[in-house]
């Protein structure tokens, strides 16, 4: 697992945004599908700048992704306010330009974005956001997949 | 982020190169004050040397598309998009708030 530790400011989300399509690529998704990762974290990193610290500069981002036989796990920890989804709407889509709002839309792009979207809350332990990608089936993609199949092959 | 704008005769055409996210939104968004405030409610976008926009891009854009809207004044359209910002914009729902051409030239010439 590759832990990295960002501070809490959008200056960040440039270098969040390279390790997301870092950990993509080396996970076998096509350009495509990296992109859709480097959303799904930048929205979550993004989220955690605004409403669990109120704002830049108040912590850090703690990020860590795990490159799992058949998914690509994403893991965004901070030590803000908790927060529950629960309490989010789901959006309206499809509505007039006029109508449209970014009200509840984060997470409905996240969950989009991503397979599987979940949020876990400690009162001490501070918030932890798990985001996993099933990886492509075709698992010779990778550099590490074709030298996992050779070595077995020995 | 950088940022050229050039005017034409019936539109204006904004080339924005970088990262569309939450540290270059505030900028990116007086540029296009700056333009709106003018009088000017036409605008093309270039968007071929721009390699990521975040939801907070696209709101503030979906902003600016409001504003042109109104009175039927004008409209932002793009050019040149990447086809992965295309794709996810279009997965997340998004995708039928702006004309999209392939090149400056066409969104130029649309107006």
């Amino acid at each position: 697992m590759h832990t990295v530790i960002f501070p809490a400011s959008y200056e960040s989300l440039e270098s969040i945004g390279e390790l997301s399509t870092q950990a993509a690529t080396e996970a076998g998704f096509d350009a495509n599908a990296a992109y859709e990762v480097q959303l799904a974290v930048d929205e979550a990193a993004t989220n955690i700048i605004e409403h669990a610290y109120g704002g830049e500069g108040r912590g850090d981002i703690f990020i860590s992704y795990e490159i799992a036989p058949e998914t690509l796990i994403f893991r965004l920890h901070d030590h803000g306010k908790p927060f529950d989804p629960k309490l989010v709407k789901n959006p309206k889509l499809h509505l007039k330009l006029e109508e449209v709002s970014p009200r509840g839309l984060g997470i409905f792009w996240m969950r989009r974005l991503m397979d599987e979207v979940r949020f876990e809350f400690s009162s001490d332990g501070g918030n932890t956001l798990t985001m996993i990608k099933n990886r492509p089936s075709n698992r010779l993609k990778t550099a590490t997949d074709r030298s996992e199949i050779s070595a077995q092959d020995q | 982020m950088s940022t050229t704008i050039n005017e034409y005769k019936r539109c204006t055409l904004v080339t924005f190169e970088g990262r569309i996210d939450s540290n270059t939104v505030p900028a990116m968004e007086e540029t296009l004050k700056g333009i709106t405030d003018a009088g000017q409610f036409k605008i093309a976008l270039d968007m071929s040397k721009v390699t990521f926009v975040s939801s907070a891009g696209w709101w503030m854009l979906i902003e600016t598309q409001k504003h042109c809207h109104r009175y039927n004044r004008g409209e932002l359209v793009m050019a040149g998009l990447d086809e992965r910002i295309r794709k996810s914009l279009d997965l997340v729902g998004m995708g039928s708030y702006f004309k999209i051409f392939d090149d400056a030239v066409t969104a130029v010439a649309y107006f």
